[in-house]
């Protein structure tokens, strides 16, 4: 197996079961937040806190966040990979690619402390 | 963007055309790279949702500020859109994973799952749309 520094020493199956797996976690949280939106249209606050109160919700929520940050890695590397680079961007391909990929990793980290802060931290 | 530097930075001299105002993308292609926005919108909106998840569940004041902010127009629209491009990368993420199963893998499978993901979506982002006004 061929791998590299830029690869991060990753392998595209483990990335196309990842994708798939986090894929269907992404796919039943909108689900369940679309239709408790739906389900209640005229929510009041404390019935909203009770729904992220539950210790169930709670854990789907750091799921589905753990879930963000291994797809949108997966799916901004790839496009950050086909499309700068140094043939489609000329010299500052490398650059703009590496700056872009460190700006996703750094977001998708972000949102993931930032929603264990909301969940946990009041 | 698709500013295209040939011959500076390429290692060999095998021709490519990356030209994509000379290609014509078939269905399948623009559900793919409608995908790949829709991808990308999301990414980086999760930054609102977990901003309005945030203010919203901070106090009372902060939960009728996020209701008052859902009235606004402009807001509505804004939601409409990321709403949209949820649905349409749900909807064509599901036609990947049928795919997956070998369910529509031929070239006419291809196109007719494109049309699918294209009337789902356009069908599910305007119940959307009334669902939000």
């Amino acid at each position: 197996m061929v791998t590299n520094v830029s690869s991060f020493g990753r392998s595209g199956l483990f990335d196309w079961v990842v994708q798939r797996v986090s894929a269907v976690i992404l796919a039943s949280y909108t689900l369940c937040i679309l239709s408790t939106l739906l389900l209640n249209p005229d929510m009041t606050y404390p019935e909203w806190q009770l729904v992220f109160d539950s210790f169930s919700m709670r854990f789907f929520t750091l799921l589905t966040l753990l879930a963000i940050l291994a797809h949108g890695w997966i799916g901004m590397w790839t496009i950050s990979t086909d499309y700068l680079t140094t043939r489609m961007m000329g010299g500052k391909g490398t650059v703009l690619r590496i700056g872009f990929q460190l700006l996703c990793i750094g977001l998708t980290l972000l949102y993931l402390v930032w929603g264990i802060d909301i969940l946990w931290g009041n | 963007m698709f500013l295209f530097n040939f011959g500076a930075n390429v290692k060999d001299n095998r021709p490519v055309n990356l030209d994509f105002t000379t290609f014509k993308l078939p269905l399948p292609a623009i559900t793919s790279i409608l995908h790949r926005i829709s991808g990308a919108i999301l990414f980086f909106g999760i930054a609102g949702l977990l901003y309005l998840l945030d203010t919203s569940l901070g106090s009372p004041e902060g939960f009728a500020s996020v209701t008052e902010w859902l009235g606004n127009p402009i807001v509505k629209l804004v939601i409409w859109a990321g709403v949209a491009a949820l649905l349409y990368h749900l909807i064509a993420g599901v036609k990947h994973l049928i795919m997956d199963l070998g369910i529509g893998e031929t070239l006419s499978g291809g196109v007719l799952g494109a049309k699918i993901v294209i009337v789902l979506a356009v069908l599910s982002i305007v119940v959307a749309g009334i669902w939000i006004w």
